[in-house]
Parts: C-alpha cells; sequence; structure tokens
C-alpha cells in the first residue's frame, strides 16, 4: 500500500502558483501530478486536486470563468461529487465559486485595489485542510488579489456559520478586500472542498520567512489513509 | 445577426466601481448623480436569421458562462 497522498495540480494557461503549490504538497510528502486544462480526465487513483493561483484566461470575463468552463473542469465536479477532496487558492477559489462547487461569489475588493500582503487569520471549519491546526488558531498568510471580496446571500452565509463551514476568516481589523463576514475561506456541504484567497503554499518554506502554511498540507497527507476516490 | 447581451450586477449586491465612478462625477461638479452601477456589454455576431432561436440561444450562454447568476442578470437584445 503507497502512504502518500495523490494529488493532482491542474494548470490554466495564466496560472502562476502551480508549481509552488506542487512543492507545498511535495514537501508534506505528496505524489503530485499535473494536469493540463484541456484533459478530460484526472489520473486514476487520486486523493486531492489542488487548483492554483494565478490569472487563468487572464481574468477575462470574470475572475476563474473560463477557468471553470474548461473541459478538466468537468472531471473535477465529477471527482469532487464522488466525495473527493478539492483545495481552490485564490485564483483556484474563484474557479470554484465559478463552477458552482462552492457557493457565493468573489468580487472586486472594496477598496479597488490589488492587495499585496500577509493577513492575520483564524482557522475554523472542521476539515482534512484544517485538521492540522488548533481551532481558533492565529496564523499569517500572504494574499495577493484584486478580486477577492467574498458576498453571498444571507441565508448561505447563515448556512456557513451554522455548519462550521468557514475554515478561515480574516482576523479582526484585518480584513483586505471587504468580505461578507470576513470570510477569506469556505468549505463545501460535504467539508470536502475548500477555496480560499490566502496562499498557504507561499508560506510553507522556512526559506520563505513563514512556514504557518505547512500545517495545510501536512493535514492533507492523511487522505492518503483513505479510500482514493 | 448580431446580439447585444447587457450584464448588470443584481440590485443590492455591493458595486464599488460604480460607486467610485458617482465619487468621480461628484467631484467633477455633476451633483445630481444619485448613484452609478457598472455593468458590461458583450456583442456577439451569430449565424442564422431567426430572431426567436438566436434569442434562446444567446440566453443559454447567458446562463452557462456570460452572467454569474450568483451575483448578476443579464438583458438580451436581438439586431
Amino acid at each position: 500500500m503507497n502512504l502518500a497522498l495523490k494529488a493532482a495540480v491542474v494548470v490554466f494557461p495564466g496560472a502562476n502558483c502551480d508549481r509552488d503549490l506542487a512543492c507545498a504538497l511535495k514537501a508534506a510528502g505528496a505524489q503530485v501530478s499535473m494536469v493540463w486544462h484541456k484533459d478530460t480526465d484526472l489520473p486514476a487513483g487520486l486523493d486531492l486536486v489542488a487548483l492554483p493561483g494565478g490569472f487563468s484566461f487572464g481574468d477575462y470575463l470574470r475572475c476563474g470563468a473560463i477557468a471553470a468552463r474548461a473541459p478538466v473542469m468537468r472531471a473535477v465536479a465529477d471527482f469532487a461529487a464522488r466525495g473527493g477532496h478539492v483545495l481552490g487558492i485564490c485564483n483556484g477559489f474563484q474557479v470554484l465559486v465559478e463552477t458552482g462547487l462552492l457557493p457565493g461569489a468573489l468580487m472586486r475588493n472594496a477598496g479597488l485595489k490589488f492587495v499585496c500582503r500577509a493577513v492575520a487569520l483564524e482557522v475554523g471549519g472542521e476539515s482534512a485542510f484544517t485538521r492540522s491546526y488548533a481551532r481558533g488558531a492565529r496564523i499569517r498568510l500572504p494574499v495577493a488579489h484584486h478580486d477577492g471580496c467574498y458576498i453571498a446571500p444571507p441565508e448561505t452565509l447563515a448556512a456557513l456559520r451554522d455548519e462550521d463551514r468557514v475554515a478561515f476568516r480574516y482576523a479582526q481589523g484585518d480584513n483586505p478586500n471587504g468580505s461578507m463576514d470576513a470570510i477569506a475561506g469556505v468549505l463545501s456541504a460535504n467539508r470536502r472542498v475548500l477555496g480560499m484567497m490566502p496562499h498557504p503554499e507561499r508560506a510553507a518554506d522556512p526559506a520563505l520567512g513563514n512556514t504557518d502554511g505547512a500545517a495545510l498540507f501536512s493535514g492533507l497527507a492523511g487522505l492518503a489513509l483513505t479510500a482514493p476516490c | 445577426m448580431k446580439a447585444r447581451v447587457t450584464v448588470t450586477l443584481k440590485p443590492g449586491v455591493l458595486d464599488p466601481q460604480g460607486a467610485a465612478i458617482a465619487q468621480a462625477l461628484h467631484a467633477l461638479g455633476f451633483a445630481g448623480v444619485q448613484g452609478a452601477r457598472q455593468g458590461k456589454l458583450i456583442e456577439l455576431d451569430l449565424d442564422g436569421d431567426d430572431p426567436a432561436q438566436a434569442r434562446a440561444q444567446v440566453t443559454a450562454m447567458c446562463e452557462k458562462l456570460l452572467a454569474n447568476t450568483v451575483i448578476e442578470t443579464y438583458a438580451v437584445e436581438i439586431v
């Protein structure tokens, strides 16, 4: 039995965090394959599909809108429907809301500026992604986005709160984009799809000056022990 | 045949770009501007000459790609 996490990182034209994401997953012990956006199938026996940050298709039409309709996303949606774990970071989060795998939408930052800095976050939302963090832990991760303002109808926000599906929340006074309820990352109803604007892969190596993101990837390594989807 | 699709944010959805436009217009002395909303216009060149069919097709395009119906509404005009 192979105990390494089997992960695929989807590469869209304009993605720029795909290799960083693969590095962070490999550092946590994962076997990583890169999957091209035109592929119609995912490798067999995957534990995780990861959608990277960047500017897929130049952010044309709406951030993530074109990537969400790429051929590979049908396979990703099927994988999620089978109970597979999917992680979308930054532009990957935008792709996940555009596909409908996560609720809500990500809009232009309230301050209209591209924000690139580290923000303080609170960890919540019981999941494979957050299990290596203490509940309520305060961490710092970089954000780098122009369209990260999370919005959702009041009933969706209430469900996210009541079902403990806010995996990451901007700490009080550190909401960089005007997101409703200071939401930085949300889980799907089955808790297996996570979208988040902050970049854990940019804070997962001591050489980068911050390792607060490493626990997300080490937590995912435990998925290798479960049956692949 | 051409179609013109106007995509706008739903009422109530915060539009910081529209707010910035209104603010800039006020700064230019257009005091009568009560608010501004920014949207987008998409023009399509289409095969065929049946307006009803074109409208149905463009509506499907809006639902599938051109608008994010979580936050946006759209209007289709066949010209």
